[in-house]
C-alpha cells in the first residue's frame, strides 16, 4: 500500500467527531494543557448535534422544585432498568453544573419571567419519583441542540483546538489491545493521516441510516461503532433502537417533543386523545417508547389517519399563538416546508421514525471502554455521547437526556484523559501491520469493479431493518432480518465505486459509510433475535413482558464481516456513592 | 472597451447528457455543475434526465436520486436534510439556498444547480469556505462575562433574550455572504453579512462585557463599511433572518456611540 501518502501526526489526545460530545471533550482537553486534535468528516456546526430541538435535562428547579435523585428515578424507569444506575447517578448529579457552564459559555436559552433559564415538560420527567410532571427539560426555544453545538465550537475556537475538517476516519490503530490512534483520509487533499495518541476518544454519535425512515442526517453512520467492530471488540445494547413518536409523516423529519410538552397531543382517525388510554397519568408525555408502541397499536388496529390510514395527528392549533411563536418556531417552519401544514390551524401528520441508538461502544462512567469482559477497560480508547453505551439510557433514552448525556460525560472524558495523560509523553512505536490492513480495506473498496451500487444495498439493507427490527418484533422477522440483512453485506462482495479519485470521493465515502452501517444492522438484528423479553423499545410480541431473571443484562455483541458472537454481562445494581439508594425494577406504568 | 473574460481553464463545457432510463413520460432536465480537481479538465456542465414522479419535493431529492441512479461520481454536501446543519447550501436556478428546503417545483424549465457564487470549487458543487471559518474566528464568537458567579447562571430579562432572535439561528450556510457582490470583491478584508450577523449576536448579548471592544473591532473601512446595502444577503437567506439589518444596526451603534 505504499503508493498512499501517509502523512503522520503525534497528540496526546485525539477527539473523533465535532458534535456536542467531541466538541465538550476537546474544550475540557484542551484547558488541561492536553495537546488535542479534534478530527471530523463535517465541519464542526454541521453535526447532527444541530438537530436537536426540545431541550437539555437538568434539575435546577428554575420551575418548581427539582431534585437530581427524582430525575435519577425517571431515568432509570425510562431505561426499563437497563441503565447502570452508577453511571445515570453520575450523570443526574453533574447535569445542573453542566448546563449552568453552557449557559456561561453564552448558549442563548429562553428565559423565564425572572430571567433564568427556561425549562419544559418533557415525557417521563417527573417529580417526588413519578408523581406528578416535572419542568426539567432547559430550552433555547426549539433549537437548543443549534444553540448548544454552535456555542460549543466557539468555545473550541477559543481553546485553540485543532481541527482537522473534511477527514474522514478510515480506522483504529491497535497494538496488543490497546488503542494508539487511528487513520483518516483527507477529503480535501486526498491524503491519508496516521494520528497517534495516548486516548482516542470516540464521539461519532449513531447510526440511524441502517434504517429507511429516520430523524437523523445522512451522516449518521455510526463510522466509530464500526471502528471499534473491526478492531475486535463488541457493542453493547444495540438491539435498542429508539423510534421518535413524532417524525413527520413521508419524510422523517423530527417534531420535538416539546410540542406535547408545551400542551399539543396526539389523535387518531376517531378524534380521540388515544394516549389518555396507554398511560393514564403521563398520557402524551409518556416515554418515548410507551408512545410509540400506543401509535402503531392504533395505526395496525385501523385507527390510523389518511389515505392509507398509516399515521396519527400531531394538534398544537390549540396552543397560544404567541406560546407557537417564540417557543416553538422551529418545527413551525418545518412542518409548512415538510408537510405544508399550517400548525396554527392544523394537526401535524406524524408517525413513529428511527431516531436514537441506546446502544453503542461500552464504557464506565469516566468514558473508558470496556472489553466485555467484566470491568476491563481497552487501554487508550474512550467513547462519549451517542456512540457511547455508557449506559445511561437503558432500554429506553428520555427525551431531553442525550443532550446532557453528551456535555457530561464529554466533560467527564476530559477529565479521565487529563488523569491519564501526562501532556508531552513520547509515543512508541506501532508498526505499519494496522495501517496497511486498514489501507487494503480502503484501497480494495476504492477499487471495486462489481455489479451492485452502494445506493442499492444501503437501501436494501434499510429496508430490512424497517421492516424486520422496527417498533414490534418476532421470532419470524427477525428471523428474516438476520438473513436478509446478510444478503446485503454480502452484496459488498460484488461492489461497485466508480469514482476512482481521492478529492471529495464522495462514492467512496457513501461506500466506506455502507461497510460501516451494514455491520452495525448485523449486530443490531442479531442482538434482537436473541432477546426474548420485551424491554424499553425493544417490543417483542412473542416475548410481551420484561424478563428480569434473564435479561436484565446488557447484550454484548461481536461482529468479524457478517459473523455476530452474542454474549451478556450484569447491569451494574449500584450506585456511586450514598446520596442515593439504588432502585430495584418495579413495573414500568406512566 | 475592456472585455472580462474568465480564464481559459474556468470557462464551463458542454458535459455529459445522460438521457431518462425509465421510460418515464414526466422528465426534467437538470443541468449539474461539475469539476474534478483530479483530472485536470475544465469544469462543464453535465445534464441528466429525472424521472420526476418517482422524486420527492426538495432539490437535494433531486440531487440524491441522480447520485443513487445515474451517477453516483457526482459530489456535493448534504447531511441533515431538514434546513439545519447548512450543509448543502448551492446556487439553484441562479438563487443561493439549501437544496434541502428549496422544492424543485418553485423551479420553471431546465433546473440549473452551480456551487455557491465566488468561492473556489473543491470539487463539484463542494465550494471551500474556509475563509469565511476564519472570518468567523476573528469575531471571536464566545461570552466574554467578567461574572464571578459560578453555581447560577447568568440573569437575561426576557426583553434581552428577544434581542439574539434573529441572530443566533443562523446556521452559517453561506447563501448571504456569497451572494454579496461586496464579498464577492473584497472576501478577504470585507466579513460579509453572515459573519457581521455573528459579530452583532454577541454584541446585543447582554451578558456580555466586551461589547465595546467587539465594536471596536468590527468598525473598519473594510470589515463593516463595504456593506452598501444591496440586501442581496436578506434576500438570500433560506432561515429568514435579516443579516442586512443587523449590520444596519450595528452602523448605527457605531453612529450614536
Amino acid at each position: 500500500m505504499s503508493s498512499y501518502k501517509i502523512i503522520d501526526h503525534e497528540y496526546d489526545v485525539i477527539v473523533l467527531g465535532a458534535g456536542g460530545s467531541g466538541l465538550r471533550a476537546a474544550v475540557g482537553l484542551s484547558e488541561a494543557g492536553l495537546k488535542t486534535a479534534c478530527i471530523s468528516k463535517v465541519f464542526p456546526t454541521r453535526s447532527h448535534t444541530s438537530a436537536a430541538q426540545g431541550g437539555i435535562s437538568a434539575s435546577l428547579g428554575n420551575m418548581g422544585e427539582d431534585d437530581w435523585r427524582w430525575h435519577m428515578y425517571d431515568t432509570v424507569k425510562g431505561a426499563d432498568w437497563l441503565g447502570d444506575q452508577d453511571s445515570i447517578e453520575y450523570l443526574c448529579k453533574e447535569a445542573p453544573a453542566a448546563v449552568i457552564e453552557l449557559e456561561k459559555y453564552g448558549v442563548p436559552f429562553s428565559r423565564t419571567d425572572d430571567g433564568k433559564i427556561y425549562q419544559r415538560p418533557f415525557g417521563g420527567m417527573t417529580k417526588n419519583y413519578g408523581n406528578g410532571i416535572v419542568q426539567r427539560t432547559c430550552a433555547a426555544a426549539d433549537r437548543t441542540g443549534h444553540a448548544i453545538l454552535h456555542t460549543l465550537y466557539g468555545q473550541a475556537l477559543k481553546h485553540n483546538t485543532e481541527f482537522f475538517i473534511e477527514y474522514f476516519a478510515l480506522d483504529l490503530l491497535m497494538k496488543d489491545g490497546e488503542c494508539k490512534g487511528l487513520i483518516a483520509w483527507n477529503l480535501n487533499d486526498g491524503t491519508i493521516h496516521r494520528f497517534r495518541a495516548h486516548s482516542t476518544i470516540i464521539a461519532t454519535g449513531g447510526y440511524g441510516k441502517a434504517y429507511y425512515s429516520a430523524t437523523s442526517a445522512h451522516t449518521c453512520t455510526g463510522d466509530g461503532n464500526a471502528m471499534v467492530l473491526r478492531a475486535g471488540l463488541p457493542l453493547q445494547d444495540m438491539e435498542f433502537v429508539q423510534f421518535h413518536p413524532t417524525g413527520i409523516y413521508g419524510h422523517g423529519t423530527l417534531i420535538s417533543e416539546g410540542v406535547r410538552g408545551e400542551g399539543g397531543y396526539l389523535v387518531n382517525s376517531k378524534g380521540e386523545r388515544f394516549m389518555e388510554r396507554y398511560a393514564p397519568k403521563a398520557k402524551d408525555l409518556a416515554s418515548r417508547d410507551v408512545v410509540s408502541r400506543s401509535m402503531s397499536i392504533e395505526i395496525n388496529e385501523g385507527r390510523g389517519v389518511g389515505k392509507e390510514q398509516d399515521h396519527v395527528h400531531l394538534h398544537l392549533s390549540h396552543l397560544d399563538k404567541s406560546i407557537i411563536e417564540s417557543r416553538l418556531p422551529g418545527i413551525t417552519e418545518a412542518a409548512r416546508l415538510f408537510a405544508n401544514v399550517d400548525v396554527t390551524k392544523e394537526p401535524i401528520p406524524v408517525v413513529p421514525t428511527v431516531h436514537y441508538n441506546m446502544g453503542g461502544i461500552p464504557t464506565n462512567y469516566k468514558a473508558e471502554v470496556l472489553t466485555g469482559n467484566d470491568s476491563e477497560t481497552v487501554p487508550g480508547l474512550m467513547a462519549i455521547g451517542e456512540a457511547a453505551c455508557v449506559s445511561v439510557h437503558g432500554a429506553n433514552r428520555l427525551g431531553s437526556n442525550s443532550l446532557i448525556d453528551l456535555v457530561v460525560f464529554g466533560r467527564a472524558a476530559a477529565r479521565r484523559a487529563a488523569e491519564l495523560v501526562k501532556p508531552g509523553t513520547p509515543h512508541e512505536d506501532i508498526g505499519e501491520t494496522e495501517t496497511e490492513k486498514c489501507l487494503e480495506r480502503f484501497d480494495k473498496l476504492r477499487n471495486s469493479n462489481g455489479e451492485n451500487s452502494t445506493a442499492e444495498l444501503r437501501l436494501s439493507m434499510q429496508k430490512t431493518m424497517q421492516s424486520k427490527c422496527a417498533v414490534f418484533r418476532t421470532e419470524k422477522t427477525l428471523k428474516e432480518g438476520v438473513d436478509d440483512i446478510r444478503k446485503a453485506y454480502d452484496g459488498m462482495e460484488s461492489i461497485s465505486v466508480k469514482d476512482r479519485s481521492l478529492v471529495f470521493n464522495t462514492d467512496l465515502v457513501e461506500t466506506l459509510e455502507f461497510d460501516n452501517l451494514i455491520r452495525q444492522a448485523i449486530t443490531t438484528v442479531d442482538s434482537a433475535y436473541n432477546r426474548q423479553e420485551s424491554r424499553g423499545a425493544h417490543a417483542r410480541e412473542d416475548f410481551p413482558k420484561r424478563d428480569d431473571e434473564k435479561f436484565m443484562q446488557h447484550t454484548i455483541a461481536w461482529c468479524n464481516g457478517k459473523d455476530s458472537k452474542i454474549g451478556y454481562r450484569p447491569v451494574t445494581k449500584t450506585t456511586l456513592t450514598n446520596e442515593v439508594q439504588y432502585f430495584p425494577p418495579q413495573e414500568r406504568v406512566y | 472597451m475592456v472585455q472580462i473574460n474568465l480564464p481559459k481553464n474556468s470557462e464551463v463545457q458542454k458535459g455529459i447528457y445522460y438521457q431518462d432510463k425509465t421510460g418515464s413520460k414526466n422528465i426534467r432536465k437538470v443541468n449539474v455543475y461539475r469539476w474534478d480537481p483530479s483530472n485536470g479538465k475544465n469544469p462543464r456542465e453535465d445534464t441528466y434526465e429525472v424521472d420526476m414522479d418517482n422524486c420527492p419535493s426538495k432539490v437535494l431529492d433531486i440531487l440524491n436520486k441522480i447520485k443513487n441512479e445515474i451517477d453516483p461520481s457526482l459530489a456535493y454536501r448534504r447531511s441533515c436534510a431538514h434546513g439545519v446543519c447548512g450543509s448543502c447550501a448551492m446556487n439553484m436556478d441562479g438563487k443561493n439556498g439549501l437544496a434541502c428546503t428549496k422544492p424543485h417545483s418553485e423551479i420553471e424549465g431546465d433546473i440549473n444547480i452551480y456551487p455557491l457564487p465566488h468561492l473556489k470549487v473543491k470539487k463539484d458543487l463542494i465550494g471551500d469556505l474556509s475563509g469565511l471559518y476564519k472570518q468567523y474566528e476573528s469575531i471571536e464568537p464566545w461570552l466574554k462575562t467578567n461574572t464571578k458567579v459560578e453555581t447560577t447562571e447568568i440573569i437575561q430579562s426576557q426583553k434581552d433574550r428577544k434581542k439574539l432572535d434573529g441572530a443566533y439561528e443562523c446556521i452559517m450556510c453561506a447563501c448571504c455572504s456569497t451572494s454579496c457582490p461586496s464579498y464577492w470583491w473584497n472576501e478577504d478584508k470585507f466579513l460579509g453579512p453572515a459573519v457581521l450577523l455573528q459579530a452583532y449576536r454577541w454584541i446585543v448579548d447582554s451578558r456580555d462585557d466586551e461589547r465595546k471592544e467587539r465594536l471596536k473591532k468590527v468598525a473598519d473601512e473594510l470589515k463593516l463599511y463595504r456593506c452598501h446595502t444591496i440586501m442581496n444577503c436578506t434576500n438570500a437567506c433560506p432561515k429568514g433572518l435579516n443579516p442586512a439589518k443587523a449590520i444596519a444596526e450595528l452602523k448605527k451603534m457605531l453612529a450614536t456611540s
